[in-house]
C-alpha cells in the first residue's frame, strides 16, 4: 500500500499561511487590542462626570485638540475594520460557502470600509481644518 | 490542515485537553456580543463623533442631557458591559497565543482581570449615580 499525499509542510510550529487570511487576522487582533485600551482610558474619563462638570470638561478639551482628533479619526477606522472583519468571520464561521469566499468578502469589507470612511474624516476633521486652515472665525 | 481539532480559539497554542465547553461559549458569545456591539459601539461614534458638530460639542451638560434619557442610560450600559467582556476575552486569547511560561501568563491574566472589574465597577457605578447638579 502506497503511503497518502504528504499534507503541505508548514514551517516548523507556526500556523502562519500569509496572505489575506493571516493579514485580515492580525490586523483584527491589532485593532481589538488598541480599542481594549482606548476603552480603559475612556471610561475613566468619562467617570469625570462624577467629580464635576469642570474636570469633565476639561478632559474633554483634549478630544478637541487637533492632533487627538486625528488619533480619534485612527480609532474609528480600527473600530470600523473591526466590525466589518468581525461579520466576515462570523460569515465564514456560520454560512456554508464563507471558507469559500472569504477573500472576496474582504475585498467587500475594505471597500465598504472606504465609502464610510470618506464622508466620516470629512465631518471628524472639519472643525479641525476650518480653525487650523480656515480664514473665517 | 486537517480538518479535525484544530483549537481556533487558540489558533498558537498547544493543543489541550478540557473537560468543559468554556471556549466553545467564548467563541459564541464573541459572535453574539460582536453583533450588538456594531450597533451599540458604530451608533455611539457616529452620534460622538460625526453627527451635528462631532466632538466639538460635547460637554457636562451634553452629557447630563443624554442621561437623563433611560434610553442612553440602558444603551451606554450595556455597552460597557459588552464591550469589556468582549475586549477582555480578546485579550485573554492573545494571552494565551503568546505569553509562553505559565508564570508570565498568570501575571497577565491577573492584571487583565483586574482591568475589567476596575472599569465595569467604575462605569456602571458612574451610569448610576451621575448627578446633573453635581458642583
Amino acid at each position: 500500500m502506497r503511503d497518502a499525499p504528504a499534507a503541505p509542510r508548514v514551517p516548523a510550529g507556526t500556523l502562519y499561511r500569509g496572505r489575506e487570511g493571516m493579514w485580515s487576522w492580525v490586523a483584527q487582533r491589532i485593532t481589538g487590542a488598541l480599542t481594549f485600551f482606548f476603552l480603559f482610558a475612556h471610561v475613566l474619563d468619562t467617570a469625570l462626570v462624577r467629580v464635576s462638570p469642570a474636570a469633565y470638561d476639561s478632559v474633554i478639551a483634549t478630544y478637541k485638540n487637533p492632533v487627538v482628533n486625528l488619533l480619534e479619526v485612527g480609532l474609528v477606522g480600527a473600530v470600523l475594520y473591526h466590525a466589518l472583519n468581525g461579520l466576515r468571520v462570523t460569515a465564514v464561521d456560520f454560512w456554508a460557502k464563507g471558507p469559500r469566499y472569504q477573500r472576496q468578502m474582504l475585498w467587500a469589507i475594505v471597500v465598504i470600509w472606504l465609502l464610510v470612511m470618506v464622508p466620516g474624516v470629512y465631518f471628524m476633521l472639519e472643525h479641525t481644518v476650518a480653525t487650523l486652515f480656515g480664514s473665517s472665525s | 490542515m486537517s480538518a479535525a481539532g484544530l483549537p481556533l480559539e487558540t489558533p498558537r497554542s498547544a493543543r489541550t485537553r478540557s473537560r468543559t465547553n468554556f471556549e466553545l461559549y467564548s467563541w459564541l458569545f464573541m459572535r453574539v456580543s460582536g453583533l450588538v456591539l456594531i450597533f451599540l459601539v458604530l451608533g455611539h461614534l457616529f452620534i460622538m463623533n460625526i453627527l451635528d458638530g462631532g466632538v466639538q460639542r460635547i460637554n457636562f451638560a451634553f452629557v447630563a442631557g443624554r442621561w437623563s434619557s433611560p434610553f442612553w442610560q440602558v444603551w451606554d450600559l450595556l455597552m460597557l458591559w459588552l464591550a469589556q467582556l468582549h475586549g477582555g476575552n480578546g485579550l485573554r486569547t492573545i494571552i494565551n497565543d503568546y505569553a509562553e511560561r505559565d508564570s508570565t501568563r498568570l501575571l497577565l491574566k491577573a492584571v487583565l482581570y483586574a482591568s475589567v472589574v476596575l472599569i465595569l465597577f467604575t462605569g456602571t457605578l458612574v451610569i448610576f449615580t451621575f448627578d446633573p447638579n453635581i458642583g
